[in-house]
């Protein structure tokens, strides 16, 4: 952990300030902490993943960063300026949950109101706003009514309004939460886009697969606390091995533990939080036991297993 | 400036939904109908025409009567206007996208605010100027004062939605309307009382109405328009029968006072400031 804050701290360094920052940034409503001393660095040009169960502080950390909701205390700081910032809004996007635009204007109306809102230079905005609508496949519909949209075709609405006018960090709240599987592949595409861009994107997800594709770094979130943070590699370093093996003794296999936790099912041994590296060794260790090995499966343990986990679920 | 995208996407809201298109058709027959009443004015009954003077006087009684009805409509449109701006724009999420733009929460209050303003002022304006001419061409009669009798029409509209912008801040479109509507109402009969109270010399009502008429200043603003469409010689009778007249909530003999002119400025400005402050620190 403390390497990982090093290394955080080194690729601050890096960039001339990092896209966001924050320390101990709380938010209580009434009495109740809907997040607590939230601490992080995102770098320019990452993707960063927030994931946490339902009511988790997700939202409302990207409302707190976005400067919609006033810190209860703490502070933080977007691409280098205090948050709340007004001039700094220019640079970035933002897709809240709740992605609603006004239903009376047409998807290309309502990207002119933010270019304006935005001050993009009036003479930019129709081949920017083109160029959003290509991004999202929203051409063909992009003169009709919001009130007439589908509502992934909404969805698509509002990452383009996210995507306006090139912003530095781009806020998604849950962007695929509408999409179909083709339209998940494509906001998987244009996040990759944006970070060959030198884009910093904050993802709030649920999805830990997507998640688990196209992020840098993740912070998990939990009762308004965050319960893991770091790369995605990092955090997922614990695998695990399954071995199908006889000859052992009740005893032999107990003394398998320090490779990890074992599971026993008879036939079966699972060995949890094992990294890849040390599996020959366990396999020599069975060996000279005298156990028969028939298989070996090492798993690689996936976001979803370790999320579980985090949160004290069973796998 | 934010606040002016704001203010154009409020009118555009409003033409956009078909308002302006209702309201506009319902305005053009209800002149179409007054006009068609005022040429109809000079028949009386045995076949003779009424002497000019008594035209012109009964049509300046019947403008009177016809303009609270426009100020009436005018007063609940913007009410169900206002009323629903910025709560429910809270509530469907439309306005987190906007926020998050260089935009501060004054920007959107006062957009708001200068958007309803406009469609007020266009509807007053527009309305008024419409029947007057209607009625200038029907008999020939023009009310003494028509510009500030726009004015004073125009600003119990804006005082309304001012109101009402002010309570969409916090509590919901039809709760904020209907606590908007119940204070124009009572804004109407404490203008009475407060009559009854100077024409029976009752200290108690008279301070009853002028507390009403500081509270929420659109009668008052109304008695404004009433005196600015009384003639002359409407006002020379009234003031010779004394205060006698002064509950009638269809007369006036005097002009709203500077001071209170003054006082209904302060009263939009501090209401303003209350919807600042209601919105400013609201969870999104
Ligand atoms: N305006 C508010 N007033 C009171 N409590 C709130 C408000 N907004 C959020 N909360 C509370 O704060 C906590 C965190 O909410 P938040 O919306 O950030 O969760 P989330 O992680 O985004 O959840 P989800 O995955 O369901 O979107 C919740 O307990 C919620 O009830
Ligand atoms: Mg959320």
């Amino acid at each position: 952990m403390v390497d990982l804050q090093e290394r955080q701290a080194a690729a601050t360094v890096a960039a001339a300030s990092p896209a966001i920052h924050c320390v101990e940034l709380t938010k209580s409503y009434g009495g109740s902490l809907a997040l607590a001393g939230l601490t992080m660095t995102v770098p320019r040009g990452e993707i960063f993943g927030f994931l946490g169960p339902n009511g988790a502080g997700k939202t409302t950390g990207v409302k707190l960063l976005l400067g919609l909701v006033a810190p209860t205390s703490g502070e933080g700081s977007l691409l280098g300026r205090p948050l709340g910032d007004l001039e700094v809004r220019r640079r970035v996007g933002y897709m809240p949950e709740l992605f609603r635009y006004q239903p009376w204007l047409s998807a290309r109306e309502v990207l002119g109101v933010h270019c304006e809102l935005a001050r993009l230079p009036r003479s930019a905005w129709r081949l920017e706003i083109d160029r959003v609508l290509r991004t999202v496949d929203l051409q063909e519909r992009a003169s009709a009514r919001v009130g007439t949209y589908s509502k992934g075709m909404q969805q698509r609405l509002g990452l383009a309004v996210a995507l306006l006018g090139q912003p530095e960090v781009v806020f998604l709240d849950e962007p695929t939460s509408a999409l179909d599987p083709v339209g998940r592949h494509d906001v998987r595409q244009i996040l990759n886009g944006l970070r060959e861009q030198g884009t910093a994107v904050f993802l709030n997800s649920h999805l830990l697969s997507e998640v688990e594709m196209v992020c840098d770094r993740v912070a998990m979130v939990d009762h308004g606390r965050v319960i893991a943070s770091g790369r995605l590699d990092e955090l997922l370093s614990g695998g695990s091995c399954r071995v199908r093996v006889s000859g052992l003794d009740g005893r032999q296999r107990a003394s398998l533990q320090g490779f990890g936790t074992v599971e026993d099912d008879g036939q079966w041994l699972t060995v949890h939080g094992l990294e890849a590296e040390r599996i020959p060794e366990l396999v020599e260790r069975l060996v000279s036991l005298g156990g028969r090995v028939y298989a070996v499966e090492p798993r690689h343990q996936s976001l979803e297993d370790r999320f579980l986990e985090l949160l004290g679920h069973q796998a | 400036m934010a606040a002016l995208t704001i203010a154009k996407l409020t009118v555009w809201e409003a033409s956009r939904r078909r308002l302006l298109l209702a309201l506009l058709l319902l305005t053009l027959v209800i002149i179409g109908l007054t006009g068609w009443g005022f040429t109809k004015l000079g028949e009386a009954g045995n076949g003779q025409r009424l002497p000019d003077y008594q035209i012109r006087l009964i049509a300046s009684q019947l403008l009177i009567v016809i303009v609270f009805m426009f100020a009436g409509v005018l007063a609940l449109s913007s009410v169900f206007l206002a009323s629903p701006t910025i709560s429910s724009d809270v509530e469907s999420g439309v306005l987190l996208a906007l926020l998050a733009r260089p935009v501060r929460r004054l920007d959107v209050v006062l957009g708001k605010w200068l958007g309803l303003a406009v469609l007020v002022v266009m509807y007053a304006a527009g309305a008024a100027i419409l029947e007057l001419l209607v009625l200038w061409w029907a008999t020939g009669y023009l009310p003494p004062r028509p510009v500030e009798l726009i004015v004073y029409v125009a600003g119990e509209g804006i005082i309304l939605m001012t109101l009402a912008l002010a309570l969409s801040t916090r509590l919901a479109g039809m709760t904020g309307g209907i606590i908007a509507l119940v204070g124009y109402f009572m804004a109407w009969i404490g203008g009475i009382v407060g009559g009854v109270g100077q024409a029976i010399h009752n200290d108690g009502l008279v301070t009853g109405g002028l507390i009403m008429k500081l509270l929420l200043p659109t009668d008052a603003l109304w008695r404004g328009a009433v005196f600015a469409m009384e003639p002359a010689t409407v006002i020379a009778a009234l003031k010779a029968t004394g205060s006698a007249g002064a509950g009638n909530p269809f007369g006036a003999t005097e002009p709203p006072a500077t001071a209170f002119l003054l006082w209904t400025v302060l009263w939009l400005v501090a209401v303003f400031g209350l919807s600042y402050w209601g919105f400013r620190r609201r969870a999104l």
